[in-house]
């Protein structure tokens, strides 16, 4: 009951008219970002990062979460009334939400979505009341050793579990890390990969790669494919569900959450895989099998269920653990640190109004969420009618601002567009953009945890095994690195012709689970292509 | 010589093509009907989907017009997409639809009909509807 006195206590912090006014601000930016596509809660959290730096830290973090949750809302209207995804974790819902909206029933899909993800993201958020206090409990008594070997598992997670190619994944790993390096060291004092440049000498800042490679490849990207043909606009009145809808959407909203909530707080997190999964899950459970395929309701609420509920389980080890699983969770910890915090297991002792707070906000905005879908879908919809030269110059005008202003020197900008090429030349050759930036943003802090391992024990490698935790991780790294590769063994013994190659998946659905090729370019949906 | 009408699937491009259809037969001509969606936004209200279009031509040929439906579908700027093919098809008559717009509107958003108006080489009907 503890927490919830403490949440209770998080009410009272934030039920300001100020902090209520964040809270709007961020949902409904999330839901016109969510709306869009290709521009997404990870770039609109690190565009408005500078901006956020002379904020509270409390008003800052109840922004961003408010366009997190509202990213998760927003993304699946543009699905539902359009076919292209508008988010990553709105990729499934696009299957059977456009064949809804086709036969007439695009207000019923809608409306399924938004109070589908109204119970998940609050049930998901009750997830985290009871769940953080209990990891940070477990967390606080791990040392640098264990907290490498999670960064380390982290880093495997969002490479090699995530996405259609590992190689591909772990290229962008390396990009993110060598990022993150530039700069003078820690320990030692020496420069490393500054090339004798001065600006250098200090690293790059977060807010520089991380607009860089989502607003400018994005913009980039963009301007590269930007004629495409017109899709029509499906007339939808106001969202609503009959008697039978609710029926038959209840239990999918159930088991969508907790297909969800787990998968977001897990390394290997991202909304995409317990999106598919849920689909997979109701195709199989569903009482109507020959609707599936031409427009099934449980196909809607079952995903649009676990993306958000899995939004709400990224916040754990967001929280508890300073670890990101997905990229707006990494531009999170970026701000948590540009702040001046330390995010980490310590957080909620020496910041306990900063964590509840933020979690009070959590309901507070999603019930602002339901509020703002529910009767103002089609007029979220008509955001798709905006000229997208319009939107990118706005998107590059505010990027080339935040990165001059975090340390106004012009030495920025040139780098903001080397690595905005960076970003596009990703995109071009379908390399993840999630490996590269929890690279950037966690390399660092793994690098110093591992070092102190090191310092402890004297240079001893030993040192850097630690106890049973770092064990069950680096048994999991292993397990997750090898298994690939044994099981092509494997097949190619049994003489199956088509398992060679077991360790690049680049199989013909690898796509759909594929989220970078979702998060970086958004309109790449399954018959929604450009 | 030919009667082209820019349609789009509201209350103004119906009454702009009802328009047509008497010029047409007025004239003895045959009619162009034209639907431009932009292609620099991701979806367009003013785009008329497969549907509307194949009872579009149903409608006109039992009418028993020599008509002709087409879309065009590049290019982001409808005034200039349909004044180019008024000269391509030296079109005799332009038939538009006109909306209501405030001032403020059009000075934001510009107004095609305002610029067909003014650029337009052949006459203009300009024909005002009912948007629902």
């Amino acid at each position: 009951m503890d927490n919830l006195n403490s949440l209770i206590g998080g009410f009272g912090d934030i039920l300001s008219p100020l902090n209520l006014l964040y809270a709007l601000i961020g949902v409904t930016v999330g839901t016109a970002v969510g709306v869009l596509p290709g521009i997404g809660p990870a770039m609109t959290v690190a565009l408005l990062l500078p901006i956020t730096y002379g904020l509270d830290p409390i008003q800052g973090m109840i922004l961003f979460a408010g366009i997190f949750y509202g990213g998760m809302y927003g993304g699946s209207t543009t699905s539902i009334l359009l076919n292209t995804p508008g988010e990553s974790s709105s990729v499934v819902t696009a299957i059977e939400g456009n064949k809804m909206a086709k036969a007439g029933r695009a207000a019923q899909a809608l409306a399924t979505s938004a109070i589908g993800s109204f119970i998940a993201g609050t049930i998901g958020t009750l997830g985290i009341v009871f769940l953080m206090p209990q990891v940070v409990k477990f967390a606080i008594s791990l040392g640098a050793p264990e907290y490498f070997a999670i960064m380390l598992l982290t880093f495997t997670g969002v490479t090699a579990v995530l996405g259609a190619s590992r190689i591909r994944g772990l290229a962008a790993l390396a990009l993110g890390l060598t990022i993150g390096v530039v700069g003078i060291d820690s320990v030692t004092g020496q420069q490393r990969l500054t090339g004798g440049i001065p600006q250098l000498a200090d690293g790059i800042d977060v807010v520089v790669v991380a607009v860089g490679i989502f607003a400018v490849g994005e913009g980039l990207w963009v301007a590269a494919h930007l004629r495409r043909k017109a899709g029509e606009v499906i007339p939808v009145g106001r969202p609503w569900m009959g008697k039978s809808d609710w029926k038959r959407s209840w239990k999918p909203w159930l088991r969508g959450t907790a297909l969800g909530f787990p998968f977001g707080a897990l390394p290997a997190g991202g909304a995409e895989i317990p999106t598919l999964l849920s689909y997979t899950a109701e195709k199989k459970l569903t009482k109507h099998p020959e609707e599936f395929g031409r427009g099934a309701i449980e196909g809607v609420a079952g995903p649009e269920a676990a993306n958000n509920a899995s939004a709400a389980g990224t916040l754990v080890p967001l929280l508890a653990l300073g670890l990101p699983t997905n990229a707006t969770a990494a531009i999170m910890l970026a701000a948590l640190q540009g702040w001046g915090l330390e995010p980490g297991p310590l957080l909620l002792t020496k910041e306990p109004a900063l964590v509840w707070g933020l979690i009070a906000s959590l309901f507070v905005g999603n019930t602002m969420l339901l509020l703002l879908n529910l009767p103002l879908a089609p007029a979220w919809a008509k955001l798709l009618q905006i000229p997208r030269p319009y939107l990118y110059a706005g998107i590059l005008f505010f990027a080339s601002m935040g990165a001059y202003a975090v340390n106004s020197q012009p030495f920025d900008l040139w780098l903001l567009l080397a690595l905005g090429l960076l970003g596009f030349a990703m995109r071009r050759f379908g390399l993840p953009v999630l490996p590269l930036i929890v690279g950037v943003i966690l390399g660092p802090l793994a690098e110093r945890k591992g070092r102190q391992s090191l310092q402890l024990t004297g240079g001893d490698i030993n040192g850097l095994l630690g106890g049973p935790v770092a064990w069950v991780c680096y048994a999991l790294i292993v397990i997750a690195l090898g298994w690939p590769l044994v099981s092509g063994l494997l097949r190619r013994r049994r003489g199956d012709s088509n398992g060679g190659g077991g360790d690049d998946g680049d199989g013909p659905d690898g796509h759909l689970i594929d989220p970078m090729a979702q998060m970086g370019r958004g309109g790449n949906a399954p018959g929604g292509g450009f | 010589m030919t009667v082209l009408v820019g349609y789009v699937p509201n209350g103004h491009g119906e009454a702009a093509l009802t328009a047509a259809v008497d010029e047409a037969r007025r004239r003895h001509e045959s009619l162009l009907v034209v639907n431009m969606s932009r292609d620099d936004v991701l979806a367009d209200a003013r785009r008329a989907d497969e549907e509307q279009l194949a009872r579009l031509r149903r409608d006109l040929d039992e009418l028993g017009l020599d008509a002709e439906v087409r879309r065009i579908e590049e290019g982001n700027d409808p005034a200039e997409a349909i004044l180019g093919l008024a000269a391509e098809v030296q079109a005799s008559v332009l038939v538009i639809g006109l909306r209501h717009r405030t001032p403020v509107g059009k000075l934001i958003m510009g107004s095609v009909a305002q610029r067909i108006l003014l650029d337009s080489r052949c006459p203009v009907l300009a024909v005002k509807g009912d948007a629902s």
